[in-house]
Parts: C-alpha cells; structure tokens; sequence
C-alpha cells in the first residue's frame, strides 16, 4: 500500500496562549511553540501501522515556510519514508482550496493508493481532505476512527458521527480519508529517532516544479480571505474569583453548596 | 445579489435537526429580504418536509431508497445536479456537513467557508463571515467571494432557531433529477457507542479534566474532589483519545450530552464540540491557568489556577467541612 499523509505545521494549543497581536493582524507569534497538527500525527500512525501489516510506503507532505520542513523531519523520524515539502512565496494566503489544489498536484506526481489528511487543522476548517478528494475524483470518508484492509481494491473504514457512534463504510481505492483523533496511539518520537533522520534530504517542490500556474494559489487564487483577528464583544463572561488560594476555596465552596454542587 | 439561498436540513427519524430553524436565522443575517429555500434529501421524508416547509419559501425534496442513509458521496452527486451554480447553501457544520460540504464546493467550483458563527452582512459579492480559530482562542473576519455561489457550513448553536414560520413555501418534488448516485463509498451499518461503568448523562454535579490534568497519574486527583463532593469524573476528548478514560465519560458533540446542576471544567480549553455537550445552562465553574481560555467566556465563576495544585486544596477543604 503506497500511503501519502498530508501534515501542517502548526503552533501548538496545548503549548501557548494563543493571542490576537496588537494590531489585529495576526496572532501573537513571538515565543510560540510549533508542532505538527495534533489529527495529522494520528493519520501518520495509523500509515506506518498499515504499512507494517500489509508492506509498502508512507510518504508525507506539508504546504508551509521553510519552517515546514522541521515537522516532515519529525513525522519521518516517527518511521515515514518519504518526505515532501512544497513550498513558493506564490503559495503565502491560499485559501483551503488553494492548498488542496497544490497537495493535488502532488499526488499526482506519485502513485497512492490511499491519501490520509487530518480531520481539521489550527483554524478548524476540516476542509482540505474533502477538497482533495473532489479535485482527484475519489471517494472519501471523513473523521475516521477505523481502518480494516479488506483486499487491494477496498477497505472497510469506521466514521466518527454525533454521540460517540460509529458509521462503518466500505470505500473503493485509491481514497481520500481525514484522520479523527483517537483511532491510534501516536509512538512516541525519541531524540534518536530525530538523529537518524537529520540529514536526510527532503526535496522542495515549488509552483513550477508542481506545474501550478501561480496567481490560481496563493492570496492570488483566494476566494475567502482572512481581514483580521479580533477579540469579540461577548456578554460578561465569568465572574473571576480573586484573593489567595484559601479565600477562593472558601468562596467558591459557599457557591457550590447554594448551587447544590456540594451534598 | 447571487443566486437564492439554499439550507440543508439535517434530520433523525423524521425529526428535523434543531439547526434547522438557525439556518432561516443565519440566511436572514446574509440578506434580510432573501428568498431562503430548504433541501431534504433522504428516503421517505415527506414528514420532514411538512415540518418546515412554513418556514421555507420552498422545500426542495429528493426522495429515493437509495438514501435510506445519508451517504454524503452519493448526496453530493445529487446536490451537483439540482442546484443552481451561484446558490448559496448553508450546511450545519456536524459530522455530515464536514463529510459533504467541502467536496460540494470543488464540484460546484464555488467558494467554501466553514464553521461560519456570524454573518456580517453582503456588499456586492463579498460576504463578511466571522469565524474562530485555536478552538476558539481568537475570532477572525473572513471575506468570501460569492459571484460563482458558495458552500458555507454554520456552527451548530450559533444562531437562534428562527421560529416565525412565515415563509410559508411550497414542496418540490426534485427526485427526478438527481441522476446517478453511484459512489465509491457504501454504508454498511452504525455501530453504537459503548455503554460504560457511570451514566454521566445522570448525574447532577460532574467534576471535568481536560488537557490541562497532564498526565494520567494526576486524574488521582479529579477522583479525590469527586469523592469529597460527591461528584462523578467527566471528561473532554484528549483524556479519552490518550485512554485515560473510558469514551463514555467524555462530554461532547461526539461524546456524551449532559445536564448536570454544576459543571467544574478544570483545565479544558472551552471548544464548541465539547461545550455542544453541555446542556440544560448548569453552573460552570471554570478553573484554567490560562486567563484568556476561552471557557471562561461561558462559565459563571472562573478561578485562574493550576489545576494540580487548587483542586487537592479544595478537596481537602471540602473534606475538612
Ligand atoms: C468532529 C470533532 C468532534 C469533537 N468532539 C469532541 C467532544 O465530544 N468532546 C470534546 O471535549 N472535544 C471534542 N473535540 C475536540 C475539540 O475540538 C478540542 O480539541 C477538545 O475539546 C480540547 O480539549 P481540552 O479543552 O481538554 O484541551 P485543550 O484545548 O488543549 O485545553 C487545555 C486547557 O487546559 C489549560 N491548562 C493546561 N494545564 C493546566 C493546568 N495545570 N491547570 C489549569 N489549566 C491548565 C490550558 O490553558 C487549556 O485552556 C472534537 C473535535 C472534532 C474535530
Ligand atoms: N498546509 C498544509 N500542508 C499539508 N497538509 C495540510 C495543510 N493544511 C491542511 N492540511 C491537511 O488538511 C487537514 C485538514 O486541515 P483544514 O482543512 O485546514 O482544517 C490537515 O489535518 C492536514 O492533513
């Protein structure tokens, strides 16, 4: 199985207060931890266990800076063969479809048989798996928990739907799936790992190498653009409890046995 | 102004979804005087259509055996054929919006936005959506280009359901042209969620751990408080997907959906699928280390701590009582 897994830098929630800056052009970016997308580090496990049953390889790409190529690194020394970056000035500002129309073009220099994204990334648009899947003509499956090889034209793959309840689909290959969180547990990727793949070469692939015209990406090719980052006007919010640790317990134990959190 | 505005309507059982009625609020936020038109696409949805045809201009049906379950694949084949190109269609932004919606776009080659929560408003073909990222951390201002239609999937919840019924449409019966629906992905069955050791969805005072309890070892401590108030442990999705928790603790849009009296949130962000599981305008008491967490935009009382720390000493206040 030739399995190519899209993955997207991204600073990491878990690791930052993520604020707007002051001018609202963006969000804080000084002193920011990056990672890779916590959903495309599950779609990366869930290919490397496939490949360890059934054999092939496992080929990842990002869209991103130079910066990018930190998180393609991490995702091979996880156990990935290959690594991807695309990357052109001409590719700043593209829209969701923008970067599915450049992962296309990736694709389509190799030979899949099943393309893995993340379920949703930072701004939590969970779009660019089904746009891929569109432009390449396959099916696709979304939020997926589950995978079970059935033979080299299809498989069987668990969705993730409302309520913790799981829709189980058979889908043709090649395919398109997005990656819920959950489906593995991600391995852990030591220092050595990262060691062994430090000085790998990972080729860069810009809008001519990819032989996307470059005003159909980019801020160019965009039909929804970002204006600003802002911090909404929303009611009052919550009533902060201030004074020392034993002061807040003690009020905060009169509120919880008037509300009847306390029996 | 583009072309109409179409909804797509979400059902259960001949029930149509609460998002529903919220997508005539959020299409009347797009232009007030649109003529707002809804789709019903399923098998044997008759029912549905009579219940919200009053507050539709038109219902736009596709009745076929075939679509006994909503195979977003195959719906989006018949979507392709029926719908105007410059139309735009608002989708609830749920497991089935985010399966369908952002294929649709590419096949009707117009703009797509998702997980819209506001509209500001149309001026010639640019329409001003709001939108969050970082679960929520921050809200950005978004322009779409609708001169060639748009795909815009709407957060559950984000608009009031829209109850004046007085659109009073029409059904149309577009069955006919929905053509091949054959697709490379075919349904084969639901498998329920697993039924675990506590019911959270019965419990009146719930003490939650999100990311913020770091490490397995810690959850020790939500046990603690829970004991001492007689409480049960809930959860968000990252301490489920680590397997700290078994999937039937989780609250949220795919976990459980609760009511209690009193939710502690202790170290989680405040994402909407989690907060889409909190029903029933319980007390929240939010405690987060991270002032601007979001979460303490909905709860009633918020305590900036760390977790590890505040919670043993509330327990051994509590204890101490
Ligand atoms: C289709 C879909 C369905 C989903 N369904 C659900 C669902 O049902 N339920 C759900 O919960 N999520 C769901 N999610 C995931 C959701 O988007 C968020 O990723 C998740 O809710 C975040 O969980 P969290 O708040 O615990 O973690 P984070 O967002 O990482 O937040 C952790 C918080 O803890 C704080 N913190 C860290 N350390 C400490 C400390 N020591 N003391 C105090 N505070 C601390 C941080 O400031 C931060 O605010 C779903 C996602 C998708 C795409
Ligand atoms: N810049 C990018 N480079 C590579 N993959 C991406 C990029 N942006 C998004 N993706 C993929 O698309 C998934 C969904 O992201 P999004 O649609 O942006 O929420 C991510 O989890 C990635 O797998």
């Amino acid at each position: 199985m030739e399995i190519l897994v899209c993955v997207k830098r991204v600073p990491d929630t878990a690791e930052n207060e993520i604020e707007v800056n002051s001018d609202g052009t963006d969000i804080e970016r000084d002193d920011l931890v990056y990672s890779v997308n916590e959903w495309d580090n599950y779609a990366v496990e869930e290919a490397i266990q496939i490949k360890d049953n059934v054999g092939g390889s496992v080929t990842v790409v990002s869209v991103g800076d130079e910066e990018s190529e930190e998180v393609v690194r991490r995702e091979m020394a996880m156990g990935a063969d290959n690594g991807i970056l695309l990357s052109d000035d001409a590719f700043e500002g593209s829209d969701g479809k923008g970067v599915a129309s450049l992962l296309k073009a990736a694709v389509e220099k190799g030979k899949y048989d099943l393309i893995l994204t993340g379920a949703q990334a930072d701004d939590g648009a969970a779009q660019v798996g089904g746009m891929l899947a569109a432009m390449l003509d396959l099916p696709y499956a979304s939020l997926v928990n589950k995978i079970e090889m059935i033979d080299d034209q299809k498989i069987k793959v668990g969705r993730e739907i409302e309520g913790g309840n799981q829709e189980m689909n058979e889908i043709d290959l090649p395919c398109v799936l997005s990656i819920q969180t959950g489906i593995n547990e991600p391995r852990y990727v030591g220092i050595r790992g990262i060691r062994k793949v430090a000085s790998v070469e990972i080729p860069v692939h810009g809008a001519g190498d990819l032989g996307v015209a470059a005003d159909s990406v980019g801020d160019a090719g965009a039909k929804v653009k970002r204006l600003d980052y802002f911090m909404p006007e929303l009611g009052e919010g919550a009533e902060m409890l201030e004074g020392s640790t034993e002061e807040i317990v003690e009020k905060l134990i009169e509120l919880l046995k008037a509300k009847g959190g306390l029996k | 102004m583009a072309g109409q505005i179409f909804a797509y309507i979400r059902f259960k059982d001949g029930v149509p979804d609460d998002s529903a009625l919220e997508l005539v609020a959020a299409a009347k936020k797009i232009a007030a005087d649109a003529s707002v038109s809804a789709l019903v696409v399923g098998s044997g949805v008759d029912a549905v259509c009579n219940e919200v045809v009053s507050s539709y201009q038109e219902v736009w049906k596709i009745d076929s055996d075939a679509l006994a379950y909503p195979n977003a694949e195959m719906i989006r084949k018949a979507l392709i054929n029926i719908l105007p190109k410059d139309c735009i269609l608002l989708v609830p932004h749920d497991t089935f919006g985010m399966d369908l919606a952002p294929g649709l776009s590419i096949k009707m080659d117009s703009a797509f936005v998702a997980d819209a929560v506001d509209f500001e408003g149309l001026e010639g073909d640019t329409l001003k959506v709001i939108r969050q990222e970082y679960g929520g951390a921050v809200t950005t201002h978004v322009n779409c280009d609708i001169s060639a239609g748009a795909v815009i999937n709407v957060r559950p919840g984000s608009f009031p359901a829209d109850e004046s019924k007085a659109a009073g449409g029409a059904v149309v019966d577009k069955s006919g042209e929905a053509g091949d629906m054959a697709a490379g992905r075919r349904y084969l069955e639901t498998v329920a969620a697993e039924v675990g050791d506590v019911d959270i969805t019965k419990e009146d005072v719930l003490v939650s751990i999100g990311r913020g309890i770091e490490d397995e070892d810690n959850i020790e401590i939500a046990d603690d408080l829970a004991e001492a108030m007689g409480a049960v442990v809930s959860c968000s999705r990252p301490i489920v997907d680590a397997k700290w928790l078994e999937k039937s603790r989780q609250v949220g849009t795919s976990g459980q959906t609760v009511k209690p009296k009193v939710y502690l949130a202790c170290g989680i962000s405040g994402s909407f699928q989690h907060l889409g599981g909190l029903k029933g305008n319980p007390f929240v008491v939010a405690i987060n280390k991270n002032p601007k967490a979001p979460i303490f935009q909905i709860a009633d009382v918020g305590i900036e701590a760390d977790i590890l720390d505040f919670l043993p000493e509330l327990t051994d206040a509590i204890s101490e009582q």
